[in-house]
């Protein structure tokens, strides 16, 4: 049981209530082997930080439909940093306008995946991103 | 400075670094346990356990809350939390989901939460949790709440585990309540029916008091694992009774909370308390840590003996014997002693 598993953060920033996404990408990574911590609705950057660093994850992925994602997601980078967890891959889903996009990237956003992303395409990145694995 | 000297400064990056380490049973991390174990034994650990959706986590809050900010006059503490949640059987994965209800904890210092993913143990903790508890029993927190996965009947480790244990209960399980509390119900310590604003709560708790009455008060799990040892049956020790309000048997008080609105959870932690109380005046809190320490070296023995054992025996011996149990040409016992004797021949 020394087997090293993937630990992935899914929680929801901000103040949508719509967490329909972040479940279905929860249960995929389930599926997948990894674990993942699901903390819910209308967090701040601060408790997904804190819950980030408690828990030791290798990644964290962030649920944002509110348009608010140009603030809560360097919000989240900025903690990381903060509490020397610059090494967590972040990865963002949910409603992000293609125009953003190479911004997010930019301030280190590794991944954002829009409506009709295949679930095997997140969990083949999210593996590659960590395990250095090909993303064939 | 190492990982444990980090730890015992009390960062807590390395505390959460070290309990991966641990969770992935690393030799950092054994490293870090050899160094820091001087520094547990000192927490009161307190297990939660009982069907899923009862309210483990929210009581679980709540406790914390009532920890961090007792009422009038008791001092806080700092509260470390263990949350187990099971791993699918199938893919190896995990939803662990218990922080959902402990927002109100985050942004305090005094809190540490880690929620981990049972990894095939079926005992309703993974097999690293009793190692992980003692990471953050080190790290100083002075209460460790530990939220066992939803448990059944058969999921009594955590009575090994903690020194108090709290079952907790809910109204319309109806019926068949009898059957839940076979096994579980002798493992509390304390019995919480939680979301106690529901209809049939009184059917719970007369349900439960009857099968209370019923049971003899023992410290049935413990015993046997402390005494059967040199009697082959458990014995009661029986001493006078010379603490008044203490007797020598615990009977598990029967509490109502409603965790959602904070209901009882205050007479929940002074019942707690003085099941503590209790636990030290009788001897029985060392007497728990005792057998607890016999059963986790007597675990760690048998999978490093294995361990050795097995780096000894070739592979294709190996093998070859399962093939022939396969083929029904060994039965299991006879497989066992061949290995044993590192011998196909005999």
């Amino acid at each position: 049981m020394s087997e090293r598993k993937i630990r992935v953060l899914v929680a929801k920033p901000g103040l949508d209530g719509h967490d329909r996404g972040a479940k279905v990408v929860a249960r995929a990574l389930r599926d997948s082997g990894m674990e993942v911590i699901y903390t819910g609705l209308r967090q701040t950057p601060e408790m997904i930080a804190e819950a980030a660093l408690q828990e030791d994850v290798d990644v964290i992925g962030l649920s944002v439909l509110s348009g608010a994602h140009m603030a809560l997601v360097p919000r989240v980078l900025e903690l990381l940093r903060a509490n020397q967890q610059e090494h967590v891959k972040v990865f963002v889903g949910g409603i992000i306008p293609d125009e953003d996009i190479p911004r997010l990237m930019e301030i280190g956003v590794v991944g954002v995946y829009g409506p009709g992303t295949l679930t095997e395409d997140i969990i083949r990145e999210i593996r590659s991103a960590i395990l250095g694995a090909p993303t064939a | 400075m190492s990982l444990a000297a980090q730890v015992l400064d009390g960062n807590r990056l390395a505390l959460a670094r070290l309990l991966t380490q641990i969770e992935n049973n690393t030799e950092a991390g054994r490293e870090a346990i050899n160094e820091l174990f001087a520094y547990t034994g000192r927490a009161h650990l307190i297990g939660v356990t009982g069907a899923p959706g009862t309210g483990k986590s929210s009581l679980v809050n709540q406790l914390a809350r009532y920890y961090r900010d007792p009422a009038q006059g008791a001092t806080t503490h700092t509260v470390g939390i263990v949350a187990v949640d099971p791993s699918s059987p199938f893919s190896g994965g995990a939803i662990l989901g218990d922080r959902v209800r402990m927002r109100d904890l985050a942004g305090d210092p005094g809190v540490f939460i880690r929620s981990m993913a049972s990894r095939g143990s079926l005992g309703g903790l993974a097999t690293t949790t009793a190692t992980v508890v003692q990471a953050l029993d080190a790290a100083g927190f002075e209460v460790i709440l530990i939220e066992t996965v939803g448990a059944g009947q058969a999921e009594v480790d955590i009575a090994r585990l903690a020194h108090t244990t709290l079952v907790i209960e809910a109204p319309g399980l109806g019926d068949d309540i009898q059957a839940i509390k076979a096994g579980i119900l002798e493992i509390a310590d304390i019995l919480v029916i939680n979301k106690a604003d529901r209809p049939g709560v009184e059917i719970t708790e007369r349900a439960l008091r009857g099968n209370l009455d019923l049971a003899h008060p023992n410290r049935r799990l413990m015993t046997e694992f402390t005494e059967s040892g040199h009697h082959g049956a458990p014995v009661r020790k029986e001493q006078p009774d010379n603490n008044a309000g203490y007797g020598l048997m615990w009977s598990p008080p029967i509490l109502r909370t409603v965790a959602t609105e904070g209901i009882g959870i205050a007479d929940l932690g002074s019942e707690i308390e003085r099941h503590r109380q209790y636990l030290v005046k009788t001897g029985e809190y060392k007497r728990r840590e005792q057998t607890r320490l016999a059963s986790e070296l007597e675990l760690m023995l048998q999978a490093s003996l294995v361990r050795r054992w097995r780096s000894t025996i070739p592979d294709d011996l190996y093998q070859q014997v399962l093939e022939q149990l396969v083929d029904r040409s060994l039965s299991p016992w006879q497989a066992v002693q061949v290995l044993l004797a590192g011998d196909l021949s005999i």
